[in-house]
């Protein structure tokens, strides 16, 4: 349970001097959350407030709309067993009904030792590799049973830590913007000038 | 037009817009929404997210039209969409209709239709819609959604998710309106439902109005839950008289009991709101702790008697007194919590008797001569291009003021420039804000306004200066020197006072401040008082020196007490008089602004209590004085008639002007305050600041069950690298003295409190910061120490 950490903050300044609002920055810093604790705690909720000028609850009613935000703790990895049509048709039940036994939890359960969180998604637009599913919304195609077992040896031996990241983990929120290519923290009604790497060709 | 000349009598206005509502022509505004050009032409369209006072927000789809379009008549939404030149509007046909029974149809598919056991039935915008626009039946036969009925969202305010309709007013009204956006949608998508932050209430001044907003049964308030039904209250209409702000509110009793206030949109005034101190108290007026009957004192006891023996015990207190020693002899304090009338008629009485120690107010307002400055309304106040604060926290002590006045710099209609000892709830929202140590405001307001920038603001347009006492434990002498620093600089600036009791303004304007509590306490501590009437007032509660107001007290051989309850200072009389509360009494009261407005009787009184006029006419009877009216109606009348300032304020003026009436500025000299700089007290290392929070050990709060939990308790509040150098852990228990004692508080740090300055909440239980305050004292400074 925490707020951001000092060099999450450093981080999370930087991040909302890319936009104009304060406010705009609220989701990447909610990912920024969910990677330092793996979840987005009440805390860190409270925190972001804080920092962007918003209540805990416009923190909260704001997160609460994405799936992909987690309120509770989850495993290291969260495996989303694709269930929509051509997966199901390809046999989504029975990896489901398999990866419920191999890992010991139900559906939504997250395994004793804090490694692994089982869910159910929606078409994950690979339907022509059913049936699949996402571990940290990395992909694997057509798995078999034994594909899944081994999954699961590979992820608990750390045979994948290079692929597969722990669960939160978001590049992107890390990713160094150029301040020349930002739009830098100015409104949008008082830009009047088009930025310099536009070479001001296009229209404003 | 057919001739070439232009007429110049013809003004064409360029926000005119002319449309057809239903076939009949409609004369609107640009920018108008036709919801509200339907409302004004009488073509009622139904509606559940649309509230006038709140932005639109389309969320409900209740109230489609058809308007005539390039292909055709299409459905739009009433309240998103604006009138336009030529349109053409129809509220009834077959396809709205349509439209009216599908949305009806679609909300009630989730909706429990638990009306028998639901608040709301009755007045149910939901249910009242279902039979008059709805389709009659259902074809939805599934389950319905379930949530745990229901939750508590706040100390005041339950919340049953499964008749919320998610029409977004309690949470825009959170939002816009209120500045405390603790509520909001979650779980947006098929679980939608309006939340609090977990464990952190919705704990908003406010949070009553959006029980009252609330389309459905959705929102319910503690105080009121499963108390009676719609069609069983009687109602009335009257101004809330907690504070002087002065909301327009219907009284709603049912058997002769009091069981809710409801906020009455006036214009000029609340707009509709109310806050939860003033729409909940009504639980203090029926208290058990009411008293019922006289009382007279029989050695150590006050003993139950009757009005007649009551009245002439105290008629005869008084005469001896004067007989003693001439009507220096006698004071009357209070009469700021009363009517107009009440205060007319204890006037006169005072004028009969040539009774010159008279203060309506106990130390902790303002002289009178504040009232006599170029007066403002709320209204120019909320338009104003600058409004200039030298008030108290107006959060805390007049809460609907602070919403006309944060909505005027939300929408960007004023700046706020504000001059304080400690932050505010308006300082998030001030253009500039500037701290000053108490005492030295006349100083760094000229300094401000001289700054090229601020006087470059106050050119731009109109500017009202707010006044009012905003320290307690200093000279009132500042605010007015610094009141006429403004003036010096900005000679067109109006004044809107913010004194703070009820009906202060009233009093004062009828001829209750004649002379300063504080000198009338003081004589009194001297032993020059004889005979002293508390009307309404508790002077060892009010007044800020509570060690003068004790010895004042004390040295007083007979006090006569008019009041609602047995307090600090009632019990000490010799006669105690019960008086009817509000809801209880009729006439006008005036607000701080000089607005009278009519005050309703709603119940009958608790036990045998009268009005204070009521007293007051029958004192003047036994003492000899024919004070020439018998009836409240009377008093009113002689009000109107013999003082010039109450001249508007005639029976049928308030009668056509149920915002009521605004009252001329009190003729009163204004005061040339004397107000030196201090130097702080060697070894005293703070400088005292006590101000108010919104809820206290006042009657109106501790004897109302639902809001007396919500007061704060007493702190003592620091800066924090005050609090650092002192090296005390915020919430520690630290000695803090002034020059007579010392008192065990607990400190809290506060940003808020300026570096030098400690400053404490008037009126809380536990310690009492008024054992610190001398009020003889221009400012107060104290040691804290750890203990
Ligand atoms: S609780 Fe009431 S006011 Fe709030 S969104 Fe639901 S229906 Fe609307
Ligand atoms: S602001 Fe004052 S007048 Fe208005 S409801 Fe509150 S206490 Fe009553
Ligand atoms: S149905 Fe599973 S990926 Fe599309
Ligand atoms: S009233 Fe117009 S959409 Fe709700």
């Amino acid at each position: 349970m925490a707020r951001l950490s000092e060099e999450n903050v450093r981080l999370a300044n930087e991040i909302i001097g890319r936009y104009p609002r304060a406010r705009s920055a609220m989701i990447p810093l909610l990912h920024l959350a969910q990677e330092q604790d793996g979840h987005v705690t009440n805390e860190a909720m409270t925190h972001i407030g804080e920092l962007v000028g918003a209540t805990s609850a416009e923190v909260y009613g704001t997160a609460s709309f994405y799936e992909m935000f987690k309120f509770e703790p989850v495993g290291k990895y969260l495996i989303n067993i694709c269930g929509t049509m051509s997966c199901a048709l390809m046999g989504a039940e029975e990896l489901m009904h398999h990866a419920e036994h191999r890992l010991g939890v139900k559906l939504g359960g997250t395994t004793d030792d804090g490694m692994f969180t089982l869910e159910r998604a929606e078409c994950q637009a690979a339907c022509t590799e059913a049936p699949c599913l996402q571990v940290n919304y990395r992909y694997r195609f057509r798995v078999a049973d034994a594909d899944f077992d081994s999954l699961v040896d590979d992820l608990k031996a750390g045979r994948l830590n290079d692929e597969i990241p722990a669960h939160g983990t978001v590049a992107r929120v890390r990713q160094h913007i150029p301040v020349d290519r930002g739009v830098g923290a100015v409104p949008p009604e008082d830009v009047t000038e088009a930025p310099t790497w536009m070479d001001g060709k296009a229209a404003l | 037009m057919t001739t070439t000349e232009p007429t110049p009598e013809v003004v064409v206005d360029p926000n005119a817009i002319n449309l057809t509502i239903n076939g009949r022509p409609v004369a609107a505004r640009k920018g108008e929404l036709i919801i509200a050009a339907a409302d004004r032409s009488g073509d009622y369209i139904p509606r559940f997210c649309y509230h006038p006072r709140m932005s639109s927000v389309g969320m409900c789809r209740q109230c489609l039209v058809e308007v005539e379009g390039p292909r055709g008549p299409m459905m739009v939404v009433s309240c998103m969409t604006p009138v336009a030149e030529g349109q053409v509007v129809r509220t009834e046909t077959d396809q709205v209709k349509r439209a009216q029974e599908g949305i009806i149809e679609l909300l009630l598919a989730n909706h429990p239709l638990d009306c028998p056991v639901c608040d709301k039935g009755g007045e149910c915008p939901l249910q009242d819609q279902a039979f008059s626009h709805g389709p009659g039946e259902s074809r939805f036969i599934e389950e319905k959604r379930h949530y745990e009925k229901p939750i508590a969202i706040s100390d005041l305010v339950l919340l049953d998710r499964e008749r919320c309709i998610l029409c977004d007013r309690c949470t825009r009204f959170a939002d816009e309106v209120a500045g405390d956006a603790l509520i909001h949608f979650t779980s947006r998508g098929n679980n939608t439902q309006v939340q609090t932050f977990p464990d952190e209430p919705f704990s908003s001044y406010f949070s009553g109005n959006t029980v009252q907003i609330c389309p459905v049964g959705a929102l319910t308030a503690q105080p009121y839950r499963f108390k009676a039904r719609p069609w069983d209250l009687e109602k009335t209409e009257s101004t809330c008289t907690t504070c002087s702000v002065g909301c327009r509110i219907t009284l709603e009793s049912s058997r002769d009991e009091l069981l809710r206030y409801q906020g009455v949109d006036s214009d000029p005034v609340n707009h509709g709101w109310l806050c939860d101190k003033g729409r909940f108290n009504f639980e203090s007026v029926k208290s058990d702790a009411r008293l019922s009957n006289p009382l007279v004192r029989d050695g150590a006891s006050l003993v139950e008697t009757s009005w007649s023996s009551a009245l002439s015990t105290a008629a005869s207190i008084i005469t001896s007194a004067l007989r003693s020693g001439g009507a220096t002899r006698v004071a009357v304090l209070g009469g700021a919590r009363g009517t107009n009338e009440d205060a007319h008629a204890w006037a006169k009485l005072a004028d009969a008797l040539a009774i010159d120690s008279v203060d309506a107010q106990l130390g902790d307002g303002l002289p009178a001569a504040v009232l006599a400055y170029p007066q403002a309304t709320i209204d120019d106040a909320s338009r104003a291009s600058t409004i200039i604060l030298l008030s108290p926290d107006l959060k805390e002590e007049l809460p609907i003021l602070y919403l006309r006045l944060r909505d005027a710099s939300e929408k960007k209609r004023s700046r706020i420039l504000e001059f304080a000892s400690k932050g505010s709830g308006l300082t998030r929202y001030a253009w500039k804000s500037v701290p000053h140590m108490p005492g030295n405001q006349a100083k760094v307001v000229a300094s401000t306004l001289s700054e090229s920038v601020v006087s470059a603001q106050l050119a731009k347009g109109s500017v009202v200066v707010v006044v009012g006492r905003s320290n307690l434990a200093e000279s009132d002498e500042y605010t007015m020197a610094a009141l006429d620093a403004v003036m010096a600089a900005h000679p067109s600036a109006t004044v809107l006072p913010v004194l703070r009791r009820g009906n202060v303004r009233g009093a004062l304007s009828a001829g209750l401040g004649r002379r300063d509590a504080v000198d009338i306490l003081t004589d009194a501590a001297n032993g020059e008082i004889d005979c002293l009437v508390l009307v309404g007032s508790d002077p060892i509660a009010d007044f800020p020196d509570t060690d003068l107001a004790r010895r004042a007290l004390a040295a007083v051989p007979n006090i006569i007490a008019v009041d609602t309850f047995a307090t600090a200072s009632s019990t000490k009389a010799t006669v105690l008089l019960p008086a009817a509360a509000f809801g209880e009494k009729d006439g006008s009261t005036t607000n701080l602004e000089g607005r009278v407005t009519r005050l309703a009787r709603k119940v009958t009184v608790n036990g045998t209590s009268r009005p204070d006029w009521m007293v007051a006419l029958e004192l003047a009877d036994i003492l000899g004085h024919d004070l020439g009216v018998a009836s409240v109606a009377e008093v009113h009348a002689d009000l109107v008639s013999s003082n010039p300032v109450f001249g508007p304020a005639t029976r049928a003026a308030l009668s056509a002007h149920p915002d009521g009436v605004v009252l001329a500025p009190l003729a009163t000299a204004t005061s040339t305050p004397v107000a030196p700089p201090v130097a702080e007290k060697p070894g005293f290392g703070h400088r005292l600041v006590v101000g108010r929070k919104l809820y206290d050990n006042g009657r109106n709060v501790s004897e109302s069950p639902s809001l007396a939990p919500l007061a704060p308790g007493s702190y003592l509040h620091m800066h924090s690298l005050d609090l650092e150098r002192l090296g005390a852990a915020d919430g520690a228990s630290v000695k803090v003295s002034g020059d007579r004692t010392s008192i065990v508080m607990n400190v809290v740090a506060d940003d808020s409190v300026q570096r030098g300055t400690v400053w404490a909440a008037w009126a809380q239980s536990g310690a009492n910061i008024g054992e610190l305050i001398d009020a003889t004292k221009w400012v107060n400074d104290v040691r804290v120490e750890t203990l």
